[in-house]
């Protein structure tokens, strides 16, 4: 079967953008991916689009012109940009069409994510205790991690420190400004051990991908970017996840339970067929500094416990073994849901042709890993090679 | 004085929580879920810290119940064993001495103690921490 390609891509900056609406940044970033393929609206045969809390992506119809195409709406919770672009390479794949558009966008108010209780399928009391609170879990979820595996919190500073850094180089970051290490350390406290730089916040943003055919890509002269393997999964049993009442006992506790991670990364190494060796360039989900420390182990990359070392060694900076996070990932472009995975993508594309300016991994890498993981328990995980 | 919600607590002195055991797979969760496939089980009052963290800023209203004025609280994860492992407030401790693997027991503290009616919710307190 011939592989699916990622044949342009379009981002609208990621922060905050008063008077522009979530699908309006969408538009934006579409148009920028339509004019990088050197394609036109026209010429798209299909489109899946995601959005959390801005709207239908479909009805941007209306701006990009009444084609009659066939759009298609995903809501897929942290995982909704990846469900997107796993579905329109599926498309692709199928044989039924060969030039089509993931798009995400999204556009969320300021402050925590305000979840009620009912929308989860939990009873109303556990929200009045102050439970409905989602930075609870993942401070929760690094606490054991650290103590089951020694990682210190000076790693979590580095990991933010990293962000901020490279988000400098990254046009399309919201946070631009590289903060110091102690800064970092000694701000204000959210949820024990993370302070306030150690976790991303909720923001507006939109990214679109181009996606076609091998024998469409090499048509429209494009270097080959090539969709490898797109995985989705849901979580396994005895998984800790966001807004847990409770969580069950299981016989050994002294390692890492089975997450949605595990499952959506083996999958798309054996759909790829190379391994966590083979990657030259990773985004992973950092929601906190603690996610990308324990999402580097989930997703196959270190054994848990090796990342103090990793980090302390730097091998996950910009000239590192592994560079994770160029654009400062979540910690610095903020997380609006509906576009955060598209724009992890976005990224891998720009490493892959080489463009990322400052923020470029040196001898240009040949392959690019992608992660997400959000509530309730969901994962996404693409593998991109050139 | 009275629980948050029905259901969470035994009518005993001092009181349990109760779980909910699935008939099927014996598999014990914490609370109870209404409906037939899980039957109400009383869960041990003693266990061990499994994580935790420390709320920080108020949660926002609503869904949050407690006093307008804030101040930081600690959310537990405590493992009965053999049981399930349950989300509650850890009390009685700061936070500077909390440890994982600490010994704990069930304390049920209120939510907002100058409340009209104020209510009690789960809560667990370091064995050995005075009450």
């Amino acid at each position: 079967m011939s592989d699916v390609c990622i044949v342009g891509i379009g981002i609208h900056r990621f922060g905050r953008t008063d008077g522009l609406s979530g699908l309006e940044q969408g538009v934006f970033a579409v148009n920028q991916a339509l004019g990088d393929a050197g394609v036109a609206w026209q010429d798209i045969q299909f489109a899946y689009g995601s959005s959390d809390a801005a709207g239908n992506p479909d009805t941007m119809v209306d701006r990009l012109g009444l084609t009659g195409v066939q759009f298609i709406n995903v809501r897929n919770g942290c995982a909704a940009g990846g469900s997107a672009l796993f579905s329109a390479q599926m498309a692709i794949k199928s044989g039924e069409f060969d030039l089509g558009l993931a798009v995400g966008f999204d556009k969320h108010p300021r402050g925590a994510f305000n979840a009620l209780p009912a929308e989860y399928n939990l009873p109303d009391w556990y929200g009045e205790a102050g439970y409905m609170v989602t930075t609870q879990f993942f401070a929760a979820k690094i606490m054991r991690y650290m103590h089951l595996f020694g990682i210190s919190r000076q790693t979590l500073g580095k990991v933010a420190e990293k962000a901020f850094r490279n988000g400098v180089h990254a046009p399309h970051a919201w946070r631009r400004t590289p903060v110091a290490l102690d800064d970092i350390l000694d701000a204000p406290m959210v949820s024990d051990p993370y302070s306030k730089f150690m976790f991303c916040s909720p923001a507006e943003g939109g990214v679109a991908l181009v996606l076609a055919s091998e024998k469409k890509a090499r048509e429209l002269g494009k270097p080959l970017i090539r969709l490898k393997a797109a995985a989705m999964r849901t979580r396994p049993p005895h998984s800790f996840e966001v807004f847990a009442p409770s969580i069950d006992v299981v016989a050994d506790d002294g390692g890492m339970r089975g997450t949605a991670t595990r499952l959506a990364s083996a999958h798309a190494f054996q759909t790829a067929g190379i391994g966590p060796a083979d990657i030259h360039v990773a985004q992973l989900q950092d929601t906190e500094a603690g996610a990308e420390v324990m999402h580097l182990a989930e997703n196959g990359f270190c054994a848990d416990g090796e990342q103090e070392q990793w980090i302390a060694e730097g091998r996950t900076e910009i000239g590192g073994l592994l560079p994770v996070n160029t654009d400062g990932g979540c910690l610095a472009c903020g997380e609006p849901i509906g576009a955060s995975g598209l724009r992890q993508v976005y990224e891998n594309v720009v490493q892959l042709r080489g463009d990322g300016g400052g923020r470029q991994v040196p001898d240009t890498p040949r392959t690019a890993y992608s992660h997400v993981y959000g509530a309730p328990g969901v994962s996404a995980v693409t593998i991109l090679e050139r | 004085m009275r629980a948050i919600a029905e259901g969470l607590f035994t009518e005993e002195t001092p009181p349990r929580l109760i779980g909910g055991r699935e008939r099927a797979s014996r598999r014990i969760v914490f609370p109870c879920p209404p409906g037939d496939t899980f039957e109400p089980v009383p869960l041990a009052r003693e266990g061990t810290l499994w994580s935790w963290t420390v709320q920080r800023f108020r949660p926002k209203s609503p869904p949050y119940a407690g006093p307008d004025a804030f101040a930081p609280w600690i959310v537990a994860y405590v493992e009965l064993p053999g049981e399930v492992i349950v989300q509650a407030r850890l009390v009685d401790v700061a936070p500077d001495d909390v440890r994982i693997g600490m010994a704990v027991r069930l304390a049920p503290t209120l939510l907002d103690p100058q409340a009209a009616d104020p209510s009690y919710i789960p809560a667990f307190a370091p064995i050995g921490a005075g009450a």
